[in-house]
């Protein structure tokens, strides 16, 4: 299988606070990967770094083959790289609007065909396209967030905490929607602290004090006694708790 | 896309461009009309710095005031003919955005003030006695070219319709999208790939060249006047309280603005100026408590309130 993304030894953070210390990661092409791992633990931080909004302070992230270390975000899109981040959808934008932000990159005729099939995808925002985005429920808004990212074609979508904020039934319909990209070939590498999402996941890696501690497949996970009780829980962190509810 | 533009064009640009084109065969008072029309520039012009990316200047006579100057100067000292040098006008105006632009690095009221300031400062400079042969220094311009009434709102009709034309596209371009996102979180924005400074410094200088151009040809049409008329700090306040009652961000908006408030201010506003001031106060007001979004939101806001009574 090809990488389509690599990063070795990245470093990153925020001023004096280094957050990434190593992080080797690669993900295949048409992999679903997720990437587990408390608050904290440079999820966030990693995505950004990935997508040009942090720059990296060592190491070198290759995307198809290219070195993009040091490329601008607006270039990564256009190499092929998408974001959904936790602010993905502007609320005082109507909902086509937002789709049409999320396909800025690609040529008009493809985003109008992109645009055409999202809402084929995601019929409750047919009936709100001109709708100020703010208006949407909790869960309408996160599968915006979703086709917003999606518009612009992306060849490796990285989605960051799409659980977070939702009820569990939204989180179900995330699910559901995310099988389906994945089903149309699309690279994901979804950052969540939600274990439901590791039935979506071809590869997981799990994320602690900046480092990649694991790295292999959802059974893996389970078999390892230290993570199952880490990510699963055994009804004894308050962290697991709040993943068996979701 | 294009044919939200087209329609914007259609129904509000061509409408009211036939209508001022007719106004001066049925009406004498040609000054008045070409004022109406500097204000609707004006309005538009500041529409498309504060419309598209939140910017408010205060100042924004500064750059009416370096047109009228721009092309003043051409005129007498470079002996330029005055179409061209109207031109010359928007050009300098667009030098003075340009050399305003890192004020774009303030927010909110403080960028207000400061381009309020520059706005002065620029004024002094001019108005200094010193610079007399350069500028007419406090005693003004007069100029001696022909008067060409004709052809200076002629020319001001033109202006409106670029910056109208301007505002149309923004509103329904990719880029003009692309500055919304930013205006309304620059964050998102920029995470989405959105280059921000560029956008905002693109419609600060468009919003720059038109005043300069406008201010060209207040300037031709005045053929005689002092630094303090054409750096009037009034030009700002009218163009922002027209923006603002009309409806910043809208095209339509800001035309209704000048219609109505410029309207009620030359038919009382002379007259009997306390009468206007106290209705253009409680007009203000309502608007700002009812209506914050201008004029041209009520509809949208009836729109949704019929859609909520219905579901």
């Amino acid at each position: 299988m090809t990488c389509l993304l690599e990063t070795t030894d990245l470093r990153s953070g925020y001023g004096a606070i280094q957050v990434l210390w190593g992080v080797d990661l690669a993900i295949a092409a048409h992999a679903t990967v997720v990437l587990l791992g408390p608050n904290g633990a440079g999820k966030t931080t990693l995505l950004k770094c990935l997508m040009g909004l942090l720059p990296a302070r060592a190491g070198v992230i290759r995307f198809r083959g290219q070195d993009i270390t040091r490329l601008t975000p607006r270039a990564r899109i256009r190499a092929g790289l998408g974001y959904m981040s936790e602010l993905a959808v502007f609320p005082d934008l109507t909902v086509e609007e937002n789709l049409d932000l999320g396909a800025l990159f690609v040529d008009r005729h493809t985003a109008r065909r992109r645009r055409g099939e999202l809402y084929t995808l995601f019929p409750v925002l047919t009936e709100k396209r001109r709708q100020a985005a703010g208006g949407l429920s909790g869960g309408q808004r996160k599968m915006l967030g979703v086709a917003k990212a999606l518009a612009g074609e992306p060849r490796l979508l990285l989605m960051d905490e799409p659980s977070a904020g939702l009820s569990p039934l939204m989180v179900a319909t995330v699910l559901a929607s995310l099988a389906q990209c994945r089903a149309s070939g699309l690279t994901l590498l979804i950052a969540e602290q939600n274990v439901k999402f590791l039935e979506l996941g071809d590869t997981v890696f799990t994320m602690e004090g900046g480092r990649i501690a694991f790295g292999g497949t959802p059974a893996a996970i389970q078999a390892d006694d230290g993570l199952r009780r880490a990510y699963f829980g055994l009804g004894m962190s308050p962290r697991s708790t709040e993943g068996g509810l979701a | 896309m294009r044919s939200g533009f087209l329609r914007d064009m259609a129904l509000v640009v061509a409408p009211l461009l036939v209508l001022f084109a007719v106004l001066p065969s049925v009406y004498d008072n040609g000054l008045l009309l070409l004022n109406f029309v500097v204000f609707l520039v004006l309005a538009q012009g500041l529409n498309l710095s504060y419309g598209f990316s939140g910017y408010l200047p205060f100042g924004y006579v500064g750059f009416f005031g370096a047109g009228a100057y721009g092309f003043a100067m051409l005129v007498t000292l470079a002996a330029v003919p005055p179409v061209l040098a109207v031109a010359g006008g928007g050009a300098a105006a667009l030098l003075v955005g340009l050399l305003l632009a890192p004020l774009l690095r303030l927010q909110g009221a403080y960028f207000g003030l400061a381009s309020l300031a520059a706005s002065e400062a620029l004024l002094h400079l001019i108005a200094n006695p010193n610079l007399q042969d350069v500028t007419g220094g406090p005693y003004g311009v007069k100029l001696t070219i022909p008067y060409a009434p004709r052809l200076t709102y002629g020319l001001a009709l033109g202006i409106l319709t670029f910056t109208m034309a301007l505002v149309a596209w923004l509103r329904h371009s990719r880029f003009g999208l692309q500055l919304k996102a930013a205006r309304d979180n620059p964050i998102a924005a920029s995470m989405a790939g959105i280059d921000i400074v560029r956008g905002r410094l693109a419609v600060w200088l468009a919003s720059a060249l038109v005043a300069g151009l406008i201010g060209a040809v207040f300037a031709w049409q005045a053929s005689t006047f002092f630094p303090e008329a054409v750096f009037d700090i009034g030009f700002s306040i009218f163009a922002i309280v027209f923006t603002l009652f009309g409806g910043a961000g809208t095209l339509a908006g800001p035309v209704l603005g000048v219609l109505l408030l410029y309207g009620l201010y030359n038919a009382i506003g002379v007259s009997a100026p306390q009468y206007f001031q106290l209705t253009y106060g409680l007009l203000i007001m309502a608007l700002v408590l009812f209506f914050p979004d201008g004029l041209a939101a009520i509809p949208r806001a009836w729109a949704r309130r019929g859609r909520l009574a219905d579901g």
